[in-house]
C-alpha cells in the first residue's frame, strides 16, 4: 500500500509540472487527450473480465472494458482531428 | 516484464501530455499517447487466459469502432458535449469494474469504494452536464428549495458510506454508494449555467481520472494509479485556471450563487442611455481604414458557426486592405477550455495570429477596431471598477480602448451574468444586432466590392 501511495504522490507532481506546461490554445485537446489516456482503466476491466471467477463479475468487466475502449479510440481520434487543424501561417 | 512494459506506457501517457506544450509537438505526443495505450493493451490481454479473449476482444472492438466513428463524425461546434460524455463513460468504467471486483470478492474494500464513489459522479454529473450543452436541458442554472442543506447530507452520507463499507464490507452498503453518489453527481450540476460549463467540464474531467487512480489502488496496478492521477490533475489545473479566470470558485458554481445575486441591478442605470447600431455597411466602411483590427470570438461565435466568416473576414481584411488582424481569447470564452482556438483552428486561422488574454490586452489601445462577435461579460469593464458587481475581479479583454468597438449580439440584453455592459452605450461602439454568421458575411460581402 505504501508502494502504491508513493506512486501516486509521484504522479501528482508530474501531472502537476507538465500540464502547467501545456499551452492554452490546446487545452481542449489536453481535455480530449486526458479523456482517451484515462481510459487505460481498460486494464483493470481487462483484469476483472479476464480472471472473475462468477459470471456477475466477468460481465461487469466486459461491460467496462466496452466503456473504456470507446474512451480510448474516441478520445485519440477527436484529438488527433484537432491537432490535425491547428496550423501556422502558409509561407508564400 | 509486464511492469517494465507499463512503466513505458506511463512514460510514454506523460510525453503525450508534454506534447501539448506546443501546437508543434502536440500530433507526435498524441502518437505516443497511442503507442503507450497500445502497449499497454496488448500487455494485459496477453495476461489473460485465452478463452476469456473470445468475449473481450469483441468487447473491445465494439468500443473502439464506437469511440472512432463518434470522434471522426462529431461536429467541432458539439466538442463540449462529446468531452462531457467521455468524462461519464470513463466514470462508468470505473463503476463497473469497482462493481465486478467487489462481486468476485475483491478485498481492496477502500479503492473500490473510492473508484465507485467518483466514477459515479462523474458518469452522473456527466451526464447532466451532456444533456445541458445539447441542449437537452436548459442552460440555465436550476434551483431549488434546501438545495444546499440536501446536498451536505448527501455527501456525509456518501463519505459515512465509504467509510462504513470500507470497515465492514457489507455489500449493501456498497450499492448505497453507488446510488448516493449517482444522486449526487445530478445535484451538483444541474445547478450549473451555460458559461459555467469550462470549469465543470474541467471538473468532470478530473474526477474521471481519480477514479481511474481508484480502480489503480484497487487493483494494485501502478499504471493505473500513474495515469489516472495525472488526468485528475489535469482536470484539477484546468478547473482552477478557469475559476481564476472568472474570479469565481467552484462552491460557488455548483451552488449556482454566481447568477443569483446579479438579476436585481441588470437593470439598473440604464434607462437613459441609448446604444448606437450600425448595419454591416458600416461596419466594412470603417474597417476597410483601419490599420489594426482586434477580433474577440465569444461563445455566439460558436452557436453561430460564424468562424469560416470570420476567417474569410480576416482574409479578406489582410489582402486587399492591408490590415493586421488579430484574434484575442478569453480563457473563459465558449463552453470548454481552449474552445474558441480550436473552432478557429478548424477554419483554419493559423494559430500565431491568435493571443491569449495577457499577452494583447495592453494592445488595445493603438488598435483601430475591436470586433466582438458573440461575447458580451469577457468585455464588461465593470469587472474592474464596480465592486458591488457579480463580476467584479474577473480579469477582462480591455477592447474599449479600441478606437472603434463592434459588438456583433442579437440583442442589446445582458450577457450571461445578466450584468448591463456599459460599454454598448459608449461613443466609440456601434452595435450590430443579428446572427453573428449573417452579420460577419454581409460585411465580407460589403468589403469584397
Amino acid at each position: 500500500m505504501i508502494d502504491l501511495t508513493t506512486i501516486f504522490i509521484l504522479a501528482a507532481f508530474i501531472g502537476y509540472f507538465v500540464v502547467w506546461g501545456v499551452t492554452p490554445a490546446l487545452y481542449s485537446p489536453l481535455m480530449s487527450v486526458s479523456n482517451a489516456v484515462s481510459g487505460v482503466v481498460v486494464l483493470g476491466a481487462v483484469t476483472v473480465a479476464g480472471f472473475a471467477e462468477n459470471p456477475w463479475a466477468e460481465a461487469c468487466g466486459l461491460i467496462a472494458v466496452v466503456l473504456a475502449a470507446v474512451n480510448i479510440f474516441g478520445g485519440f481520434a477527436v484529438s488527433a482531428r484537432m491537432l490535425s487543424m491547428f496550423k501556422t501561417r502558409e509561407k508564400k | 516484464m509486464s511492469g517494465l512494459i507499463y512503466l513505458t506506457a506511463a512514460v510514454l501517457f506523460i510525453l503525450a501530455i508534454r506534447g501539448l506544450s506546443s501546437p508543434r509537438s502536440a500530433r507526435l505526443g498524441n502518437g505516443l499517447g497511442i503507442a503507450g495505450m497500445t502497449l499497454a493493451v496488448v500487455t494485459a490481454l496477453a495476461l489473460v487466459p485465452p478463452q476469456r479473449l473470445l468475449l473481450i476482444v469483441p468487447a473491445l472492438t465494439i468500443g473502439g469502432i464506437i469511440g472512432v466513428i463518434s470522434g471522426q463524425k462529431v461536429k467541432m461546434t458539439a466538442l463540449p458535449q462529446m468531452i462531457a460524455a467521455f468524462n461519464g463513460l470513463g466514470g462508468l468504467a470505473a463503476v463497473f469494474i469497482a462493481a465486478g471486483e467487489i462481486a468476485d470478492g475483491g478485498t481492496r474494500y477502500f479503492g473500490s469504494a473510492a473508484g465507485l464513489l467518483i466514477g459515479a459522479l462523474a458518469f452522473s454529473g456527466s451526464m447532466i452536464a451532456f444533456a445541458k450543452l445539447q441542449g437537452l436541458l436548459p442552460g440555465r442554472p436550476f434551483r431549488f428549495a434546501l438545495q444546499h442543506p440536501l446536498n451536505i447530507l448527501l455527501g456525509a452520507a456518501a463519505f459515512a458510506l465509504l467509510a462504513a463499507f470500507s470497515l465492514w464490507h457489507a455489500e449493501w452498503l456498497f450499492w448505497a454508494l453507488a446510488v448516493i453518489a449517482l444522486l449526487l453527481g445530478f445535484l451538483l450540476v444541474l445547478p450549473v449555467g451555460g458559461a459555467d460549463m469550462p470549469i465543470i467540464i474541467s471538473v468532470l474531467n478530473s474526477y474521471s481520472g481519480w477514479a481511474a487512480a481508484g480502480i489503480g489502488f484497487t487493483l494494485g496496478q501502478t499504471l493505473l494509479i500513474i495515469t489516472g492521477t495525472i488526468v485528475g490533475a489535469s482536470g484539477a489545473i484546468l478547473a482552477y485556471v478557469m475559476t481564476k479566470a472568472m474570479n469565481s470558485s467552484l462552491l460557488q458554481i455548483m451552488t449556482g450563487g454566481n447568477t443569483q445575486a446579479s438579476s436585481r441591478d441588470a437593470t439598473a442605470g440604464r434607462e437613459d442611455r441609448t446604444a448606437r447600431s450600425g448595419n454591416p455597411e458600416d461596419a466594412a466602411f470603417i474597417m476597410e481604414n483601419a490599420e489594426k483590427i482586434i477580433i474577440v470570438p465569444g461563445y455566439g461565435m460558436a452557436a453561430a458557426h460564424a468562424q469560416h466568416a470570420l476567417k474569410e473576414m480576416a482574409d479578406v481584411l489582410r489582402q486587399k486592405y492591408h490590415a493586421e488582424v488579430r484574434f484575442a481569447i478569453h480563457p473563459v470564452a465558449g463552453r470548454m477550455p481552449g474552445h474558441m482556438n480550436v473552432l478557429l483552428a478548424e477554419a483554419n486561422v493559423p494559430y500565431d495570429e491568435i493571443y491569449e488574454m495577457d499577452d494583447i490586452n495592453r494592445d488595445f489601445g493603438n488598435v483601430d477596431v475591436a470586433y466582438v462577435i458573440g461575447a458580451n461579460d469577457i468585455t464588461n469593464p465593470l469587472a474592474k471598477t464596480d465592486p458591488s458587481s457579480p463580476i467584479y475581479g474577473m480579469p477582462v479583454l480591455e477592447v474599449e480602448r479600441a478606437k472603434t468597438v463592434f459588438f456583433v449580439k442579437r440583442s442589446l440584453a445582458a450577457g450571461y451574468s445578466g450584468v448591463d455592459n456599459p460599454l454598448f452605450y459608449n461613443d466609440n461602439t456601434i452595435m450590430l444586432y443579428g446572427d453573428a454568421k449573417q452579420v460577419t458575411e454581409a460585411i465580407v460581402k460589403d468589403l469584397e466590392k
